[in-house]
């Protein structure tokens, strides 16, 4: 067995995600991407603003609500259960939600966020941090993973601009 | 027969891509991977993720619920 230090550059296509939603759910679309592409072989940046932030936290604590989302329907005993939003506003039935899916994940053999985002930084995916957000909801870059990098919108768009695909999560 | 095996039975989208992605960098040149599935969606993503990184998909099978790949390292 060899250990490979050079990158293979078969495919030096770029992308960049901009992540805005940080519930459990919306946590999956650009961590698949994000770790997929880099897989593939793309140069990826991810963009972290306002809940996206939430994503980074070295301590992840993210949840899912049925409040507001008429889709989200759990299998449950072969069925699938959706709730309507005056159930969904009881003390307590988002952090059931949140168990559910937690369980449902571990169950399907889903990677964890944590883990998805361990990945990413394994493969030298490009986190972004927008600081302005970071100075509007008074979080701090010392709560955030280590491989994060500050900047903003022009940061963004400079990586946007040599992209061959730019999404808006 | 293969230099390596990875059983990623069990794991959904994308972690036998990623898992598989890692085993390869750890190849030389012309080595072969095989690769233990159960996600059927793995059957599409593993043409796809050879067509786009060069590497080779020498051959692939199902044996009941169990898919397998073998992929040989290119680039």
């Amino acid at each position: 067995m060899t250990t490979s230090v050079e990158e293979t550059i078969g495919n030096a296509k770029k992308m960049t995600i901009i992540c805005t939603k940080g519930s459990l759910d919306w946590a999956y679309p650009p961590f698949i991407l994000g770790t997929t592409a880099a897989a593939m072989d793309v140069d990826v940046t991810m963009f972290f603003t306002f809940y996206g932030l939430e994503l980074l936290k070295e301590k992840l604590n993210l949840q899912v609500t049925p409040l507001g989302n008429p889709a989200m329907a759990m299998p449950m005993g072969g069925m699938h259960m959706s709730m309507p939003n005056i159930v969904g506003m009881i003390p307590g039935v988002s952090a059931g939600a949140t168990v559910m899916m937690k369980n449902l994940i571990k169950k399907k053999g889903v990677a964890s966020i944590e883990e998805l985002r361990e990945a990413a930084v394994l493969s030298d995916v490009r986190m972004i941090a927008c600081q302005m957000t970071l100075d509007l909801f008074e979080l701090d870059k010392k709560d955030m993973i280590d491989d994060v990098e500050i900047g903003g919108a022009a940061t963004w768009m400079e990586s946007a601009l040599q992209s061959d695909i730019n999404l808006f999560m | 027969m293969a230099d390596e095996t990875l059983d990623a039975k069990g794991m959904n989208c994308p972690l036998p891509i990623l898992k598989a992605k890692k085993a390869l960098k750890g190849l030389g040149d012309g080595q072969t991977l095989e690769v233990l599935a159960t996600d059927p969606g793995s059957v599409a993503d593993f043409q796809a993720f050879c067509r786009t990184t060069g590497n080779e998909l020498v051959e692939h099978s199902v044996d009941g619920d169990v898919y397998r790949f073998l992929l040989k390292r290119v680039a």
